[in-house]
């Protein structure tokens, strides 16, 4: 296939995306955009800023641990670090990542809608997301010095903080109200928007996993909500329900804040399931296996994801009933991740593979995330839990499946989806030579603390015994290698983006609808609505094939 | 412009009924689960401190819940009765209406607001050195107090000015504009000419030319409604606002007697 010009005005009936001109210019012309290709590279770009300040905290918290005693910072400003690093990364990073970004610009495009259902909320969304990232950077920076609770914001720690506490717990509230409206838009955009012929059961599976993830942020994000609201109460007026010395009870604080934050983990996970279905077929060249054994398991995980919140408390003080119920299901959630997994996998045994750098990017998700999701089972174990609890392995484990999983999933969407959203290509072989750095540089790191934690390394401690500063330098090499791929990896997007040779339309050989789009998707995406009339993973044997 | 035209019209985002009760439904959702934590609070601490809530409970004014209780319970139908007038076409009842749910809403807070003032004249209000000398249980249960009929308090109050912005968009003349800003002139330049046609092809107003120093093509679209008629997008905009006025009503006939009646 010749590379074409992408950039050309009558392909279209309407202007591609990058090129409208709307009633503004400029800038205006984007931040007062409701068009939602535009909405999702504005998430883009605050959420790469987020991600690699939070990721330069990172490096400082593994910095202080090469050598025994203080190293860089003291214990106080540790404390700050990994807070820090906790609430940007979890708040401002995996639990939008996903579905903001590449979501917003591909749902609309994989439904052969114009756009989602509610365009203007969608912008607002993105306004609410801005605002509560504001309102956190301001609680850094103001009274009282940076948060040093942990990104948990556990009761009684923030009872007896005095740093701003209430603004941060406020900013969070602020993030979950975008949160929630972005999967209110993305549930009632694939219930009403699907092209005609598109049936629940042809919509691909990203979308399933949106949709999944789409209810979660609905039915739990308001429980985060109320949290956030009674702990910013209890500081500024004394309302108090978690301060023992009011009456309260800070357990009931570990409740709430787990009743939204576990099935939150699913929010972060289940969009990049989704984004691994999509890549598995395309570069299997087959049909995926499992279609309905995949759409239903995002449903069953987002279920059953919902009701395992006790497993972060088994030692905080419930009921042994309790903790026998949570340990049974937890692991029943293994069981259609399991499923996930195995059709992933099965999807590539006789497929016409091509080794490209999405699939190894979704590839390393599957080896990563697999890893994550066994010591997760692991640590539902109740008296194992006991032995593991609060120490490195469960900040493995949990880096594991969220950097492992959901950033690793969000990497290979950027790398699947670069050509339809930008026209552009980057270097494959620089691709590939960041895989391999993370993958490496994350198994040094990431792998040792799971030993580690395993022999008794606690976690959140400045300090550690001088039988784990072996362990501890290995992991901040690691470390090194990680940021470094990481670095690499976004400076070979960036170059692809400015100087990048120009793409084909649809370089991978993909088959679900916006791969369809010549060049760059116009202004309301297609030119006339789609008639769906197959599923979408039907990669018929092209004629040269068959030769 | 009174009859039909031909003029190309195009709504970028045509408002889709189901979708946005959809959405609605949705959000009430998150309502349900905003305060089922509070709820899951209550529950708690009152299995925790039975005894405590149980004398805490008495010093509530359970007559002054019950006057609130029956108002919210008013604006509920009134708000409904404004719906279906709106649908049937009558707008100056649906107008009525609203303005009667408006009243009683305010009217509920004017209650809530004497009810509160007397707690705290009493010393009783989180944080108050009398209440700091209770019992664990009865601070519990007058923070529960607080917290729960506060955000309600809240959520009366954001219904107000949402019952009131629906009261502004029914009332107000039923004039609507739409500028349609159209990138067509590179397709329809040289020769092209440009007309609004009416239902049997006569042409409405002068015909343009669109020749070479035409730089833009925009459309501006006036229509008045007649009085009977209005904006049919209110229609679904006040269904929703009920909803959630709705919403309001019911948590409310929840706290009710958690708070006041069992004792």
């Amino acid at each position: 296939m010749a590379s074409r010009a992408i950039v050309d005005a009558n392909e279209h009936q309407e202007p591609i995306y990058l090129d409208y001109r709307g009633r503004y210019d400029g800038i205006l012309g984007w931040i007062l955009s409701t068009d939602h290709k535009r909405i999702g590279l504005m998430y883009l770009a605050a959420l790469v800023v987020f991600f690699l300040a939070a990721m330069t905290l990172g490096f400082f918290m593994r910095l202080e641990q090469w050598t025994v005693g203080q190293t860089i910072v003291d214990a106080k400003t540790y404390n700050t670090l990994f807070t820090v690093h906790g609430v940007i990364m979890v708040f401002l990073v995996v639990v939008p990542g996903i579905p903001a970004t590449l979501g917003n610009f591909f749902l609309p495009l994989q439904l052969g809608a114009k756009d989602v259902s509610f365009p203007r909320l969608n912008l607002t969304s993105w306004y609410l997301y801005m605002i509560g990232a504001l309102i956190i950077f301001l609680a850094l920076f103001t009274s009282g010095g940076l948060p040093d609770t942990g990104w948990t914001f556990y009761a009684p720690y923030n009872i007896r903080t005095t740093t701003n506490i209430p603004l941060a717990v406020f900013g969070v509230f602020i993030l979950g109200f975008s949160s929630i409206l972005t999967g209110l838009n993305f549930v009632t955009t694939m219930h009403q928007l699907r092209a005609p012929g598109m049936s629940w059961f042809r919509m691909p599976l990203f979308c399933w996993g949106l949709y999944a993830t789409g209810w979660i942020q609905v039915l739990a994000t308001p429980v985060l909500g109320i949290t956030m609201l009674l702990v910013l109460v209890e500081k500024t007026m004394s309302i108090g329900v978690f301060d023992p010395s009011l009456g309260g009870d800070p357990i009931l604080y570990q409740h709430l804040f787990w009743i939204y934050s576990h099935p939150a983990v699913y929010i972060m996970i289940l969009p990049a399931m989704g984004i691994i279905s999509e890549i598995m077929p395309t570069f299997a060249r087959r049909t995926i296996f499992g279609y309905k054994a995949i759409a239903y398991s995002s449903l069953a995980i987002a279920l059953a994801g919902s009701l395992v919140w006790g497993h972060h408390m088994f030692t905080s003080g419930q009921s042994y009933t309790a903790n026998v119920l949570f340990s049974l299901l937890t692991f029943l959630v293994g069981i259609p991740t399991a499923i996930k997994v195995l059709n992933w996998v099965a999807t590539l045994y006789r497929g016409a593979i091509r080794i490209e750098p999405p699939l190894l990017y979704a590839l390393s998700f599957i080896f990563l995330f697999s890893i994550g999701g066994f010591t997760g089972l692991m640590q539902g174990v109740l008296n194992v839990d006991v032995h593991l609890h609060d120490t490195y392995f469960v900040v493995a484990h949990f880096h594991y499946v969220m950097f492992g999983g959901t950033v690793m999933g969000l990497f290979a969407g950027l790398h699947y989806w670069f050509p339809k959203m930008f026209g552009k290509m980057y270097e494959k072989s620089w691709a590939n030579i960041s895989w391999a750095l993370q993958l490496i540089g994350f198994n040094m790191l990431y792998f040792t603390m799971l030993v580690m934690g395993y022999n008794g390394m606690p976690r959140r401690y400045y300090d550690h015994l001088i039988e784990f500063n072996a362990g501890h330098q290995l992991a901040t090499v690691g470390s090194w290698v990680l940021i470094a791929g990481i670095l690499i990896m976004f400076a070979n997007l960036l170059h692809g983006l400015l100087k990048g040779e120009e793409a084909d339309d649809n370089p991978w050989g993909g088959t679900t609808l916006e791969w369809s789009i010549k060049g760059l998707p116009p202004l309301e995406n297609f030119d006339e609505i789609p008639e769906v009339t197959q599923g979408p993973y039907d990669h018929n044997p092209e004629p040269e094939v068959v030769k | 412009m009174s009859s039909h035209s031909n003029a190309i019209v195009a709504h970028k985002h045509p408002s889709d009924v189901e979708g946005a009760k959809i959405a609605m439904w949705l959000f009430l959702f998150t309502e349900v689960l905003l305060f089922g934590g509070l709820f899951i609070l209550y529950a708690v601490y009152r299995y925790q401190y039975s005894l405590d809530f149980h004398l805490a409970a008495t010093e509530l004014n359970a007559s002054l819940g019950a006057i609130n209780t029956v108002v919210l319970l008013t604006s509920s139908l009134t708000v409904a009765l404004s719906i279906e007038a709106l649908r049937r076409g009558n707008r100056k009842l649906s107008l009525w209406m609203l303005f009667i749910t408006i009243v009683c809403a305010l009217t509920f807070m004017v209650i809530k607001y004497f009810e509160w003032s007397a707690k705290i004249h009493h010393g009783i209000y989180p944080g108050s050195e009398t209440l700091l000398t209770a019992s664990s249980g009865e601070i519990v249960f007058y923070n529960l107090y607080y917290a729960m009929t506060g955000l309600h308090g809240i959520h009366v109050l954001i219904g107000m000015g949402v019952l009131g912005g629906m009261f502004y968009f029914i009332a107000r003349k039923p004039i609507n504009k739409e500028a349609i800003n159209y990138d067509v002139v590179e397709r329809i330049r040289g020769g092209s000419r440009m007309a609004v046609l009416a239902d049997d092809g006569r042409e409405l107003g002068d015909v343009i030319n669109i020749d070479d120093k035409v730089e833009r093509v925009e459309i501006k679209v006036i229509y008045e409604n007649t009085p009977e008629k209005f904006d049919p997008r209110n229609e679904i905009k006040l269904e929703n606002s009920g909803l959630y006025w709705h919403i309001v009503d019911v948590i409310w006939i929840f706290l009710f007697p958690l708070f006041y009646l069992i004792i």
